[in-house]
């Protein structure tokens, strides 16, 4: 538990994190994430209860920085020094080599900025030196909070690869986001928190199955046809508008397949997409605090 | 995901099982680390290198006019002169600039976040203190005992010329030079304090000027039987009874000034060993 001043920002949060998979961490503003991921590694200290890695307390452990890696979601550098200094500093306290801090700034491709300023770095290139840091002392455990924040698309894509191919070494990912459909191409289960609390500890696929509404949009010129194929007791079509079909209680392959049997053109197939953002949302909606009221005209 | 089985595998550079195995924190590490952050930074060599050159600067340019003018200075003004204090006048500069570069290195870490990323690294805390400390104040030792003997010797041959000089074996003398380079190192124990405690730049050099150059004056408007009772345990009135000659019941005795300013630099570490473990990061 920790309280700052009157505010309880984490509540009686217990869960665990296993090794060999990518664990998503979500919730809206302000639910206690980043708090969360500052107590793991004893940056705060919790006002009740304790933080345990791999047994036993951050501090304890004699080689941290092998036990943990972290990035936290502010910048934790000293603007005056360079990218390769900042991590030659860090690798000095636990004996690691300069060659292996270059050979990390190659992986986060900084190598062509080592020598300057972190004053200087875009959002991006923060994020990486931050990623190269947790890097550093070949953890056991990553820590991210928010990595994909300020990254381009091409950013996104290799943190998403970095982080699989981290956990299939069978380290354990322990990673934060507002963002559901990042999360469900990217983690294997997910832990959700709002108001400093517990709201669900689920896998991505058990999490998808139960969002997703199984709406599926349909483009046909054979709207008419499509439809009258398509009728049974568990299923409910909508039709948008002249050959438009809104289809729920099918997959898009049971429709297609059934359109391709029967000879039914299709322009368009889409599952839809939304779900899983609704789903987050309706899951922690209760528990948004900053919450943006409706404009109505 | 099925679709991400066929993505690219990113593969972390690797470390030997023998390196794996010897990557526990240990105090000498730690230091290693503390002293390769002060070398990387600019602010560390030019507040350095105002601090070494500013006790022979104006050292030597004391000695130098005072000798050249010598012969039309007024007796007065010769009785006034001190010729092993005077030229040595400079400390007042360095220890200015040693508490900015000792509030630097700890309260330095905090406007951008620097220090999570050290306690991330060094979770126990404590040892990043005694780091900071004993390699900022080993510096300062090794730097400014030799540039306080070299600028008694220096001016002491400019005064010579005018047969005004005093010598390194008079008593008390020997003493009184090195006391500046022990003086300035237990300034910069008392800056790495306040900063730790403080952990904004500017409140905390603001706090050091304070305690150094503040109290002193404002303790000397207190009524004279108040002042001299007060006057002479304020940290740097204790500390400069080191380096001065004259002693008399206004000021503590050279060394028991000495333990006194030690003891409010140790005070202030104290606090800041105390809060460095409890306060959040
Ligand atoms: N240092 C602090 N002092 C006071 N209150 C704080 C502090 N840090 C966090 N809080 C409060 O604790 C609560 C949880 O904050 P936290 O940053 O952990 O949320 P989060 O889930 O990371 O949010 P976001 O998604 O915006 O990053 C918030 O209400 C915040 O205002
Ligand atoms: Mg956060």
């Amino acid at each position: 538990m920790k309280i700052y001043g009157d505010k309880v920002a984490v509540d009686d949060l217990t869960f665990d994190v296993k090794p060999g998979i990518v664990t998503g961490f979500l919730g809206p503003n302000g639910a206690g994430k980043s708090t969360t991921m500052r107590m793991i590694i004893g940056l705060d200290a919790p006002n009740r209860g304790s933080v345990t890695v791999n047994g036993r307390p951050y501090a304890e452990h004699r080689a941290p920085l092998h036990e943990v890696g972290a990035l936290l979601e502010a910048k934790a550098v000293h603007n005056g020094r360079s990218a390769r200094n900042h991590l030659l500093v860090l690798a000095a306290t636990c004996g690691i080599s300069d060659r292996r801090v270059d050979e990390l700034l190659e992986l986060v491709g900084l190598t062509h900025v080592a020598s300057k300023r972190v004053g200087g770095f875009s959002l991006g290139m923060g994020q990486r030196l931050g990623i190269a840091a947790a890097l550093l002392g070949d953890p056991a455990t990553l820590i991210l909070d928010e990595p994909v924040n300020g990254l381009d698309p091409e950013g996104v894509l290799w943190i998403r690869h970095l982080l699989r191919s981290l956990a299939r070494e069978g380290r354990t990912i322990f990673v934060s986001s507002h963002l559901m459909s990042e999360m469900a191409l990217t983690a294997d289960h997910l832990i959700v928190i709002g108001r400093g609390r517990l709201i669900a500890d689920v896998s991505v696929a058990d999490f998808t199955k139960h969002a997703s509404s199984d709406l599926v949009y349909v483009r046909t010129p054979e709207a008419e046809r499509l439809r009258d194929l398509l009728v049974g007791p568990t299923v409910h079509i909508t039709a948008v508008s002249p050959g438009r079909l809104e289809v729920i209680g099918l997959t898009s392959d049971e429709i297609g397949d059934l359109a391709a049997a029967n000879m039914i053109p299709l322009h368009e197939l889409i599952p839809h997409q939304a779900s899983l953002e609704d789903a987050f949302m309706s899951l922690t909606h209760d528990s948004v605090e900053y919450q943006t009221s409706e404009v109505s005209s | 995901m099925t679709t991400l089985d066929t993505a690219p595998v990113i593969t972390l550079p690797t470390m030997s099982a023998d390196d794996i195995d010897n990557l526990d924190v240990t105090p000498s590490r730690v230091v290693r680390s503390e002293w390769l952050k002060m070398r990387t930074l600019r602010s560390t060599w030019l507040t350095m290198a105002l601090a070494i050159a500013s006790v022979p600067g104006i050292g030597i340019a004391i000695a130098w006019s005072t000798a050249n003018d010598w012969l039309k200075m007024r007796p007065r003004e010769r009785l006034h002169f001190n010729p092993l204090a005077d030229p040595l006048s400079g400390f007042n500069l360095a220890q200015l600039a040693i508490g900015v570069l000792g509030v630097l290195i700890v309260a330095g870490e905090y406007p951008a976040g620097m220090i999570r990323a050290t306690l991330a690294a060094v979770p126990r805390r404590l040892p990043v203190l005694w780091a900071k400390l004993g390699v900022f104040t080993t510096i300062t030792l090794v730097a400014m005992v030799p540039v306080s003997v070299f600028t008694f010797f220096v001016s002491q041959r400019l005064l010579s010329s005018r047969h005004i000089q005093t010598t390194w074996s008079t008593p008390d003398v020997a003493r009184s030079v090195i006391g500046v380079g022990l003086y300035l190192t237990v300034a910069a124990a008392l800056a790495i304090g306040l900063g730790a405690i403080i952990r904004n730049v500017a409140g905390a050099i603001g706090a050091f000027a304070g305690v150094i150059l503040v109290l002193p004056v404002i303790a000397s408007a207190l009524p004279q039987t108040w002042g001299d009772r007060i006057n002479k345990w304020l940290p740097s009135n204790a500390g400069q009874a080191l380096m001065s000659v004259v002693s008399d019941n206004t000021t503590l005795s050279p060394w028991r000034g000495f333990a006194v300013f030690s003891g409010w630099a140790l005070l202030a570490l104290v606090i800041a060993a105390v809060l460095l473990r409890s306060r959040d990061a």
